[in-house]
C-alpha cells in the first residue's frame, strides 16, 4: 500500500496530513516564505516545501528540519492570498515525518514535542517542572547543569509568584480517572491511525 | 428644473466613459435616442486620467476626441453630467431610473474663458489628479473636457469668492440658485457602464500605502507622468520631491487574493510594463524599473508588448509577491522585502519610490439595482438572460482594457437596440 503512495506524494499529503488537501492551492506566490520570521533559519520556506511536494520529493520534504522550525505565528497564513491554512499543513507534516520515523533525530522542537505528549499523557497534566528538566539534560548531564544553572533566576522567580510547585518533582499532580484517561488516548489514536493509514 | 424627454423606447446609458460613449454612439447612429448619464462633471472616464495608453503609446485624448466630435453631430443623444444614477426600477421595456443631478452653478452660457477661476482664491482637491494636487474652486475639470465648461465647487457658494466669480463672468454664465435636483426618466433598455474604481490601496497592510508617502498607486502614477498632473509631468516621489529613478511596481497589489480581490484586473501587467517606458522616458538609461509579479498576465496579441519590454536593459523582472514595504524615515527609500522565488533569494531591496499595480472594482457597488440583477462574485454584471434588458458594458461587466472595453459596448449597444425594436413593434399596433 505505502508503496503506491510513494509513487504520489502529493496525493499522500492529501490522505495522511492534517489539511494536506490545501497543498495544490499553492499558486507559488512566495509571500509565505517572504513573510516568515524563521525564514532566514530554515532550509526551506513554506512555499518551497509545496513545490517540493508536488515535485514528489518525498524523503527530501520528510527528513527536514524546516516544518519542525514553525513556531505558529500566523504571518503567513494572513497573507496567503488563496488561505492556505499554512500553519497547519506545517505541522501536520511534521507529524506525518514523525510517525513515519523520518524526521530528523535530535530536533529540539521534536525532542520538545514528544516530552510534552509523554509528560501530558501519563498523568493528564502537564508537570511543567519535569518538562522544563527534561528539556535541559536532553543534551547530556553536563550540558543540563549548565542550561539549568542558566535558567536558575527564572525558576526561582516561578516558584516565588508560585508558578511553579519544586514538590512536583515527586510525582506530581494528575487528574482523577487516569485509567479512562488511557483508554480514550488509546481509542483516538486508532480512529487516526484507520484515518491515516497507519495500521 | 432639468427636462429630460425619454420614453421606454429610449435607450439610458449610465456612465460616459469610453465604454458609455462608445454604446450610447453605436446606438444613436443606428437611429435610437439615448440618454448618457455621467456622474463627472465631463466624460472621458478613467481613460482620460491615463498619460499614454497601450499598446500604442499614443494619447488617450486622440480615441476620446473622435468620440467627442461624432457625439456633437449627434442629436439624438441626451448627455447629463454631474448626474449620477442611485436606483433603477422595473423591467424590460419599462425601466425607471432616478437621476441625481449635482448643481454646477454654471450654465450652458460657459465659454471656459477662464476669467472666474481666476478671481477665486479657494482651492479645492483636484480630483482629476486623485487629490495629489490641488484646484481652483471655480476649474474646467480638465485641459479636454467635455462640456467645456466650467464648474463651481460647492464649497464657496455663500462666501465673497463665489460673489466674485460671479461678478468675472461677462457672460451671465454663472448662477449660483442652482440646487441638487433629482429626476425620473424611462428607457426600455439600460447600458450600465459605470466602469471601476481602483481598489482601495490602504487595505494591503504590509504595503503602508496609508503610512508611507513613497508608497504610490498605479493611477497616482499616470497622473504624475502627466504634463498636466501634479508634478508637470515629472517623475518625483512625495516624500521630498527628489527625481525617482529607481521605481519598484509591485503586481497585483489587491487582485488575485482572497483577502481583497479574488479576480485577476487583467490590464495591470500590461499598465506596469507600459509605466516603465514612462521611467525610460523620463530617465533614459539612468532610469531603473523592477517589476515584482507571480506571473506576467500581458494577455494574447499584448505579449509582444511585453517582449519589447523585457529586452529593455532598465527593467528587471523578479518572480515574487512582496512580502512587505518598509520607509526608511531617514533617507525616504522603501525598503520591499520577500522571496524571489526563482531559486528562493531573499531581498531587502531599497526603491525610490514603489507603485502598487492596484486592481479593478466595479463601481457599480452603492447602487440601487432591480434583485434580479447577476454578477459574479467581484460584482462584475454578467450576461445574463435573467438580467433581462439590463446589460454591463466595458469594465461594469469586466475588468478589460480599452479595446475590449470598446467591443463589450458595441455589443451591449446591439442588444439594447434590439429591444428598443421590440418595444417599438408592440406600441406600433
Ligand atoms: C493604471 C491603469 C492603466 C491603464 N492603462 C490602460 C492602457 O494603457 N490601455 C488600455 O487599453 N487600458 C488601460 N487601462 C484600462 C482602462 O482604464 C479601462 O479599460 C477603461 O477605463 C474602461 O472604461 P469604462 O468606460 O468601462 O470605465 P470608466 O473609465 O471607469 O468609466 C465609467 C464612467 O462611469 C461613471 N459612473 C460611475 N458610476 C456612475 C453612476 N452611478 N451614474 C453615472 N455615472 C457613473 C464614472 O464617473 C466614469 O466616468 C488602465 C487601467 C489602469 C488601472
Ligand atoms: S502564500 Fe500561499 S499561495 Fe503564496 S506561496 Fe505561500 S502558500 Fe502558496
Ligand atoms: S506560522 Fe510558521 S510557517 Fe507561517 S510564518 Fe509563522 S513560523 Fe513561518
Ligand atoms: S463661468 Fe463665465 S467666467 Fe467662468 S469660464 Fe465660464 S464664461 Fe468664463
Ligand atoms: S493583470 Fe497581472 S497584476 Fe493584474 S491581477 Fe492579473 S496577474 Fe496580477
Amino acid at each position: 500500500m505505502s508503496e503506491n503512495y510513494r509513487n504520489n506524494f502529493l496525493k499522500e499529503v492529501e490522505e495522511r496530513v492534517e489539511e494536506g488537501h490545501w497543498v495544490k492551492m499553492c499558486m507559488q506566490c512566495g509571500v509565505c516564505a517572504g513573510s516568515c520570521p524563521l525564514g532566514p533559519h530554515w532550509a526551506h520556506p513554506p512555499q518551497e516545501i509545496f513545490m517540493m511536494i508536488r515535485a514528489g520529493k518525498r524523503e527530501e520534504v520528510l527528513t527536514s528540519d524546516s516544518m519542525w522550525m514553525c513556531t505558529s505565528c500566523y504571518n503567513c497564513v494572513v497573507r496567503c492570498p488563496r488561505k492556505l491554512p499554512i500553519t497547519h499543513i506545517m505541522h501536520g507534516l511534521a507529524n506525518l515525518a514523525y510517525r513515519l520515523g523520518l524526521s530528523p533525530k535530535n530536533q529540539t522542537t521534536q525532542k520538545f514535542a514528544s516530552m510534552f505528549w509523554n509528560n501530558l499523557a501519563q498523568t493528564g497534566r502537564v508537570n511543567e517542572l519535569k518538562l522544563s528538566l527534561g528539556m535541559y539534560f536532553k543534551d547530556g548531564f553536563a550540558q543540563g547543569i549548565k542550561n539549568a544553572m542558566a535558567m536558575q533566576s527564572v525558576g526561582l522567580g516561578m516558584v516565588k509568584a508560585k508558578r511553579l510547585n519544586p514538590m512536583e518533582l515527586f510525582g506530581g499532580h494528575g487528574i482523577k480517572d487516569k485509567s479512562g484517561f488511557h483508554a480514550m488516548l488509546k481509542k483516538a489514536r486508532e480512529i487516526e491511525d484507520r484515518r491515516k493509514n497507519f495500521a | 428644473m432639468t427636462e429630460v424627454i425619454a420614453t421606454n423606447q429610449t435607450i439610458l446609458v449610465v456612465g460616459g466613459g469610453i465604454s458609455g460613449m462608445t454604446a450610447a454612439l453605436e446606438a444613436a447612429e443606428c437611429g435610437k435616442n439615448v440618454v448618457l448619464v455621467e456622474k463627472n462633471p465631463a466624460l472621458g472616464g478613467r481613460v482620460s486620467q491615463l498619460y499614454r495608453y497601450f499598446p500604442k503609446l499614443c494619447h488617450p485624448i486622440c480615441g476620446l476626441e473622435i468620440n467627442l466630435r461624432r457625439l456633437k453631430q449627434n442629436p439624438r443623444i441626451r448627455v447629463l453630467t454631474m448626474a449620477e444614477v442611485t436606483e433603477i426600477t422595473g423591467g424590460e421595456g419599462d425601466y425607471t431610473a432616478t437621476v441625481r443631478l449635482a448643481p454646477r452653478f454654471v450654465n450652458e452660457n460657459c465659454t471656459a474663458c477662464g476669467e472666474c477661476g481666476k478671481v477665486v482664491d479657494a482651492e479645492v482637491p483636484d480630483e482629476f489628479n486623485y487629490n495629489l494636487s490641488k484646484v481652483k474652486a471655480a476649474y474646467l475639470p480638465h485641459k479636454m473636457a467635455h462640456p467645456q465648461r466650467y464648474v463651481i465647487d460647492p464649497s464657496i457658494i455663500g462666501t465673497a469668492d463665489a460673489d466674485k466669480a460671479k461678478a468675472a463672468c461677462k457672460y451671465g454664465a454663472i448662477d449660483l440658485d442652482m440646487k441638487e435636483e433629482s429626476i425620473q426618466l424611462k428607457a426600455g433598455a439600460v447600458v450600465w457602464a459605470t466602469g471601476w474604481k481602483p481598489y482601495d490601496a490602504a487595505k494591503i497592510q504590509p504595503y503602508g500605502y496609508d503610512r508611507f508617502s513613497n508608497v504610490i498607486t498605479s493611477v497616482e502614477f499616470e497622473r504624475l507622468a502627466d504634463i498636466h498632473g501634479p508634478t508637470k509631468g515629472k517623475i518625483l516621489r512625495p516624500s521630498d520631491g527628489k527625481e525617482a529613478k529607481n521605481i519598484a511596481f509591485i503586481q497585483c497589489a489587491g487582485s488575485r487574493d482572497e483577502n481583497h480581490l479574488r479576480h485577476c484586473s487583467r490590464i495591470c501587467c500590461m499598465a506596469s510594463l507600459k509605466q516603465t517606458s514612462y521611467v525610460r522616458e523620463a530617465y533614459g538609461d539612468e532610469g531603473k524599473s523592477t517589476i515584482y509579479y507571480i506571473d506576467i498576465r500581458a494577455i494574447d496579441r499584448f505579449e509582444d508588448f511585453y517582449q519589447k519590454v523585457q529586452k529593455d536593459k532598465t527593467v528587471t523582472f523578479i518572480k515574487s509577491k512582496v512580502a512587505k514595504a518598509v520607509q526608511d524615515e531617514k533617507t525616504g527609500d522603501v525598503v520591499l522585502h520577500g522571496v524571489n522565488t526563482e531559486g528562493y533569494h531573499r531581498y531587502a531591496t531599497p526603491h525610490d519610490l514603489v507603485v502598487l499595480a492596484v486592481g479593478m472594482e466595479p463601481s457599480v457597488k452603492g447602487v440601487n439595482l432591480p434583485a434580479e440583477i447577476v454578477s459574479d462574485s467581484s460584482g462584475f454584471i454578467e450576461a445574463d438572460p435573467s438580467n433581462h434588458a439590463f446589460f454591463g458594458a466595458g469594465c461594469a461587466s469586466n475588468p478589460l482594457d480599452v479595446n475590449r472595453a470598446v467591443q463589450s459596448a458595441t455589443a451591449s449597444a446591439l442588444r439594447a437596440i434590439q429591444v428598443v425594436n421590440r418595444v417599438a413593434r408592440v406600441e406600433g399596433q
